[in-house]
């Protein structure tokens, strides 16, 4: 049986003017999923985001997000959606209690109680004025606004900037709280670390298109490998060799690369080569984001 | 009403410095007036010999050595002038200040249409204005009170009136205004209703120029007509109520379609 849809998106396509934001993305995200959203500055992660929240309009191409259209039923969405966006700023003349309880008011909900219980585990007095907050403090105040009405999606911007580790942490761990609860957490980021250590399941984009899609631990299944040379090898020796991308910069004593073509072919160069020491290993998350971005 | 309800608390200050400046102005002015009441016959005679300037601000309409008068030509200075910035300038970062100081994100985020954004902002920007209007005729009156006379009801009501009335179509077109712009919009407003003001004096100055009048908010708050002719100039209110209409369903049409950034 199919899973059902918490992002939907076909042919999603938005223009500023000229300039490119995304371009015909497909993206599906199943409910109840932890989703990465992996890609560069300026890649269109922002952008696919505001589009499916109503920021923006949509050029071209459709998106449905928990079974609800975005152009027509953009308040149903945002009834049952908590929104962080990577840079949260809020009204000068208001203390942090007030701006949770603004956030609230415009739900309609009373969320009171969940607010002061999340104020105590991110560690944030409520008296404070925003103004006068950290961006790291703002952070954390735009987080429970984003999750004290219990949403059945969480959208996160690039959510952990500005969060000490130790915050991190405990950011993190309230997301698993409402994952547990049946809530679809999404979230973009270009710290690979966080994705591979707490989602499900991730999603690259690149110029504004999805180049990759899948379970975390299937991601690293690209078929491609990584190589690490140990000895005097130049690396033009594999320059020439279909499949190689070049991952990171020369090493003092050997090369290193992502090879997805004939093994034997590699190896029958190796073999003419004077190496100390060679390492076969799966990718890292990290490693094929350079992969996909280098290439 | 959770919007127009954070939109009146976070004017509030904005709302009483203005009130109170205008206010205190007119009622300065009015104290002052028993004691320049006799010198009037003198100001009366320079003003009358000033050529375009005397028309230009009405002031050859008016008997200065009576507190209507007076009143008239000061009330028209400080309020017609000061509650025309004061409206541009509320109006035109109602809309345009979310994006500016990145509040858009939160607030259309959450799930309030963005009609009814439109329409709580527009109701406070409207309330605003009433409120610092009321504030005005308060201080207005007593200080009336204060130096004995009796109070001119239906003029005074009317002139104030006139003044509510250009506030409001200036702050309908800057409001329309707002929808546009993403920062520094206020310099568009002084703009508005400073430009409103000059092609009324240009108006008063020369014929050829009257057709003006149909465009100028101010046109209609002309106190020396309001007291001579004891009603609104319809003629030119008109033009104005429509321009006021334009610029609200501007705001509505750009708004709802706008990228917010």
């Amino acid at each position: 049986m199919e899973k059902e849809l918490a992002i939907e998106t076909r042919a999603l396509t938005k223009f500023y003017g000229k300039s490119l934001g995304i371009r015909d993305l497909d993206l599906s995200v199943e409910k109840g999923d932890f989703f990465g959203f992996i890609g560069p500055n300026g890649a269109g992660k922002s952008t696919t985001i505001r589009t499916l929240l109503g920021l923006i309009r949509k050029t071209r191409g459709e998106a449905k997000v928990l079974g609800y259209d975005i152009v027509d039923d953009k308040e149903e969405i945002l009834k049952r959606t908590g929104y962080l966006p990577s840079e949260i700023w809020f009204y000068h003349d208001m203390k942090v209690k007030d701006a949770l309880k603004y956030s609230a008011d415009l739900r309609k909900t009373d969320c009171k109680e969940r607010a002061s219980e999340l104020c105590k585990r991110l560690d944030l007095d409520p008296n404070r004025k925003v103004e006068d907050l950290s961006l790291g403090n703002r952070k954390k105040v735009g987080i429970i606004c984003a999750v004290q009405h219990h949403p059945e999606l969480l959208i996160l911007d690039e959510p952990t900037s500005g969060l000490d580790p130790l915050m991190q942490k405990e950011f993190f761990s309230i997301l698993k709280e409402e994952n547990r609860r049946g809530a679809t957490i999404f979230f973009s980021s270009h710290i690979l670390s966080e994705v591979q250590a707490y989602c499900k399941s991730a999603a690259f984009i690149k110029e504004g298109k999805i180049l990759l899609s899948d379970k975390v631990g299937e991601l690293g299944q690209t078929g491609a490998r990584k190589v690490t040379i140990l000895g005097d090898v130049p690396k033009e020796r594999f320059s020439d060799l279909p499949g190689v991308t070049f991952t990171e910069s020369e090493r003092d004593e050997g090369i290193s690369f992502l090879y997805k073509g004939d093994i034997k072919l590699l190896l029958s160069i190796l073999s003419k080569e004077e190496i100390r020491d060679l390492t076969i290993t799966e990718p890292s998350l990290e490693e094929i984001f350079m992969h996909y971005y280098e290439s | 009403m959770t919007i127009f309800k954070q939109e009146i608390r976070s004017q509030k200050k904005t709302v009483l410095i203005w009130s109170l400046s205008i206010g205190l102005l007119i009622g300065l002015c009015v104290l002052m007036f028993p004691e320049m009441e006799s010198q009037m016959g003198d100001v009366n005679a320079i003003f009358s010999k000033m050529g375009s300037f005397t028309q230009a601000f009405g002031m050859d309409k008016l008997n200065f050595g009576t507190l209507i008068g007076f009143y008239g030509v000061e009330a028209g200075n400080m309020l017609g002038l000061g509650g025309a910035f004061f409206a541009a300038i509320i109006a035109v970062s109602s809309l345009m200040k979310e994006e500016r100081d990145h509040t858009a994100e939160f607030l259309f985020t959450h799930p309030v249409p963005r009609i009814r954004v439109i329409t709580e902002k527009l109701l406070s920007v409207f309330s605003n204005i009433l409120i610092m209007n009321a504030i005005v005729l308060i201080l207005s009156i007593l200080s009336i009170l204060l130096i004995g006379e009796s109070i001119f009801w239906k003029e005074l009501l009317l002139i104030h009136f006139a003044y509510l009335l250009m506030q409001l179509e200036i702050a309908g077109i800057c409001f329309g205004v707002s929808a546009f712009l993403t920062h520094g919009g206020i310099g568009v407003g002084i703009g508005i209703a400073g430009l409103m003001y000059f092609l009324n004096i240009v108006a008063n100055i020369t014929e050829k120029a009257k057709p003006l009048k149909y465009i100028s908010a101010f046109s209609y708050t002309e106190t020396s007509d309001i007291i001579r002719s004891g009603d609104l100039a319809v003629r030119y209110l008109v033009p104005g109520l429509i321009f006021m209409v334009i610029g609200i369903v501007l705001s509505y049409a750009k708004y709802t379609r706008k990228d917010l950034r």
